[in-house]
């Protein structure tokens, strides 16, 4: 806590002087390389052949086309840069028009969707997103315009990667639902088929439908049959919302908790939606319980760090994590949003707790200081606290449920016995894509 | 469209020129954007951000921030970082929000200087130009603020425009050797491996070299402030590394018959080699293939560039179009290029790849060689 001292804005507060509500004060940011997150073009990729078009600043694409060669896929991407003219000369739209027609002629294959990105200085323009759809549907109507968004001005008031998540829906077209469907919404991988969500929908003869599964444009269409669709990750709830409010599909959200009576009220609310009886989870709880136990007993009281990017509700995690005797000494978190309970328990029960910023100016010196040595659960962690002891997962890596927690223990015991090449890891953009890096 | 690209990627943007510009000065670099510059610079256009610590960061710009006109937000934020960082210096710079909402990047500047005590320099980037543009006024005002007249060095050559996004990592210990042994005195290499301190000697040099487009602006304020020539060129291959280090050995001894350019750095117009880049890089291969090889080669500039290396290409292409048609049209045997240009080069072409970070990033970094005072032949044969 020494870095504390006569600093404008510190990067770090114990959690017993930490403002619940607005742990860190805003400032300039910094952006440590750590890499896994994805972003939209990561995204947008999942829609199987659909085509990306940016139109934006030359310093906006810059970092959108190089994901995706670094990704591979530089021939699903092209773009129209903008310049300062383009804003007053009243060709705004036009150009755009314009731009993504000849794109179109120039492939090589016309796809079936394309997704076109304006930024937020088109919309800080006033532009008629509405209309540039209707006129490049109008000339070309065997392919589907999907507005998409890179405005992350405007973050706080919808994030861009959850704006993203609804808008690969949006080409989904209305369908007579199967009511065996069941779609899960807005991940950006599969769900682990050992979650007891996954058991749950198929014990209720069910299938499970999601775009991280799809191999086709057609399958993807067939998402559209979905009655009903599960969203379980924040970024993933107006995906759900959307879907309903435009196809009718019932949505529910069951957030990934790390709480066991969490995890029972989902699943409670899913049978009674599913119509079946709620299965004895002693067996899953028991499972979960020796898992972390094991984990325990390997990894004793070995400091543990945790981040915001590894799972979506880490002073949860911190919590669960805690009450099984695990020796959780930081947190890497901007807000505790969601999660004020834990972070309520946390204060009580773990005082010598400490909360880092994530993008805090102060953070940038953190990885050359002198730190024990330490288990970190995501990037974010392992990079300031300088371990390569962590384990390498985002936004809960597919896992959910009791099972869940028993394979992020088992994750944690393999990350405590193999450390991994750090700085190797940690560079690779969009963890589970894949990368020319490699 | 010339605003249009179906498959090859855009340049390092202007904000991402500042940034690698100033990343080892000991600055506090401050881009006014929400939060993509940042990221898409400290992944893809600087190399050195895992190792080496530097002070660049984003104001987090917001939409009610952006619609308020709140700029008192930025100045306070950027006072107390700088109250934590103590920073040399302050250098502040945009994206294309702030040129929405017409920031004032000079007034902020000064508000900014009086309220930290600290010296502030406004960078006029609005993310919708090349890293040229960016590197270029930073460099050039970095050295306004900071270079002073001294005692004249003989020898003393100034290396100007030098930075990751044009060079390898380690290009400026190879140019110090260079320099070295063809007995030059290196004073500052602008700005790789140098300091603040290293700028403010860098009146005494007697040359300046620039050796990318970059380095052109300070090289001409140089020029005007301190009467000290300039040539522009880098030293690729043996013998054109050679016939460079004996023409500045000239111009040393008679600045006034100063001419700026070397020949052929400009190519040869019936070449039926061409090297896409950047003009001073591009057009100085192509000097190293004929010096070193008797291959006659022209430079492409597919970015801001002197008219003396665009000439013999038809001025200076920048759309993707406009080099695929050129290409298409003039046929060359050989295209020396980026990887990622090879989409846009016809298929019976013989294609040397020379990655180009500002272009492909991290993409073919470990391809990535030095070819200074290199033996080529190695490498294009």
């Amino acid at each position: 806590m020494n870095r504390v001292n006569g600093l404008d804005k510190p990067c770090c507060v114990k959690i017993t002087d930490a403002n619940r509500d607005e742990l860190f004060p805003s400032g300039l940011e910094y952006n440590p390389p750590a890499r896994g997150m994805w972003n939209i073009v990561h995204s947008g990729m999942l829609l199987p052949g659909a085509h990306e078009i940016f139109a934006c600043a030359q310093g906006c694409l810059r970092g959108v086309i190089l994901t995706a060669a670094e990704m591979l896929e530089l021939d699903r991407l092209s773009w129209i840069s903008v310049s300062e003219s383009d804003m007053f000369d009243g060709t705004l739209e036009s150009d755009i028009v314009d731009g993504v027609c000849e794109i179109i002629e120039k492939l090589d294959k016309r796809p079936p969707v394309i997704l076109l990105y304006l930024s937020c200085i088109h919309l800080f323009a006033g532009v008629d997103f509405e209309a540039i759809i209707e006129e490049l549907t109008k000339r070309h109507p065997d392919i589907t315009f999907v507005d998409c968004y890179m405005t992350p001005t405007m973050r706080q008031t919808v994030s861009p990667v959850s704006k993203m998540s609804s808008q690969l829906y949006a080409a989904l077209k209305p369908l007579p639902f199967n009511e065996k469907a069941v779609g899960i919404v807005g991940n950006d991988r599969a769900t682990d088929d050992d979650s007891e969500l996954i058991k749950i929908i198929k014990s209720a003869g069910r299938e499970v439908r999601d775009i991280t599964l799809c191999k086709s444009y057609e399958e993807y269409l067939s998402l559209a049959e979905c009655a009903l669709n599960i969203s379980y990750i924040p970024t993933g709830h107006l995906a759900g919302e959307d879907l309903e409010q435009r196809l009718g599909a019932k949505h529910m959200h069951l957030p990934v908790r790390y709480s066991y009576d969490g995890l029972k009220e989902n699943y409670k609310a899913l049978c009674d939606e599913l119509g079946i009886d709620m299965p004895d989870f002693t067996a899953d709880i028991a499972a979960a319980e020796k898992a972390l136990d094991k984990a325990l007993k390997i990894i004793g009281d070995t400091p543990i760090a945790i981040d915001y990017t590894v799972v979506t509700r880490p002073f949860e995690l911190a919590w669960l994590l805690c009450e099984h005797g695990f020796n959780v000494k930081h947190i890497i978190a901007d807000s505790a949003a969601g999660e004020e309970d834990s972070f309520d328990k946390l204060r009580e029960k773990c005082p010598d707790l400490t909360i880092w910023s994530a993008a805090n100016v102060n953070m940038l010196y953190e990885p050359e200081q002198h730190h024990e040595h330490m288990l970190a659960l995501g990037q974010k962690a392992a990079y300031y606290f300088t371990t390569d002891n962590f384990v390498n997962i985002v936004v809960n890596g597919g896992y959910y449920g009791f099972s869940g927690i028993a394979k992020i223990a088992e994750l944690m015991i393999d990350a405590y016995n193999t450390p991994k090449d750090r700085r190797e890891v940690l560079r690779l953009k969009g963890l589970g894509c894949a990368s020319c890096l490699v | 469209m010339k605003n249009v690209a179906r498959i090859i990627p855009c340049y390092a943007a202007d904000t991402s020129g500042v940034c690698s510009a100033l990343y080892e000065l000991g600055g506090l670099t401050v881009v006014h954007d929400a939060s993509g510059c940042n990221s898409t610079y400290s992944t893809h256009d600087e190399p050195r951000w895992y190792d080496m610590r530097s002070k660049i960061y984003i104001s987090a710009l917001t939409e009610l921030d952006s619609v308020l006109g709140n700029d008192e937000k930025f100045i306070s934020d950027v006072v107390s970082a700088a109250h934590d960082q103590k920073p040399e210096f302050i250098a502040l710079c945009g994206s294309p929000m702030p040129m929405m909402t017409g920031f004032d990047y000079d007034a902020v500047a000064a508000e900014i200087e009086n309220r930290s005590g600290i010296k502030t320099i406004a960078l006029h980037t609005n993310g919708m130009n090349s890293y040229i543009d960016g590197a270029s006024e930073a460099l050039c005002e970095i050295v306004k603020a900071y270079a002073e007249e001294d005692q004249n060095i003989v020898n003393g050559i100034n290396v100007l425009g030098l930075t990751p996004l044009d060079f390898t990592l380690g290009s400026d210990k190879d140019i110090r050797d260079w320099l070295k042994y063809y007995n030059f005195e290196c004073v500052c290499t602008l700005a790789m491996g140098s300091t603040l301190d290293d700028i403010r000697r860098m009146g005494s040099a007697a040359l300046n070299l620039v050796v990318s487009q970059s380095g052109m602006a300070a090289a001409e304020y140089m020029l005007k402030e301190f009467c000290i020539p300039y040539v522009c060129a880098v030293p690729y291959g043996k013998l054109f590394s050679k016939k460079l280090a004996s023409h500045m050995a000239s111009l040393i001894r008679d600045p006034l018959n100063f001419s700026p350019f070397v020949l052929p750095c400009d190519g040869f117009p019936e070449a039926d080699t061409v090297v896409i880049g950047e003009g001073i890089s591009a057009g100085s291969l192509a000097a190293a293939l004929w010096s070193d090889m008797k291959v006659e080669a022209k430079p492409l500039c597919t970015l801001p560039s002197h008219s003396f290396f665009t000439a013999k290409c038809g001025g200076q292409l920048t759309a993707e179009e406009d080099i695929e048609a050129y290409l298409k049209e003039t046929s060359p045997k050989t295209v020396i290029a980026d990887p990622l240009y090879q989409y846009i080069v016809p298929d019976n072409t013989r294609f040397i790849a020379l990655p180009h970070f500002a272009f492909s990033g991290r993409c073919f970094q470990k391809d990535m060689r030095s070819l200074i005072n290199k033996n080529i032949k190695e490498y294009f044969k």
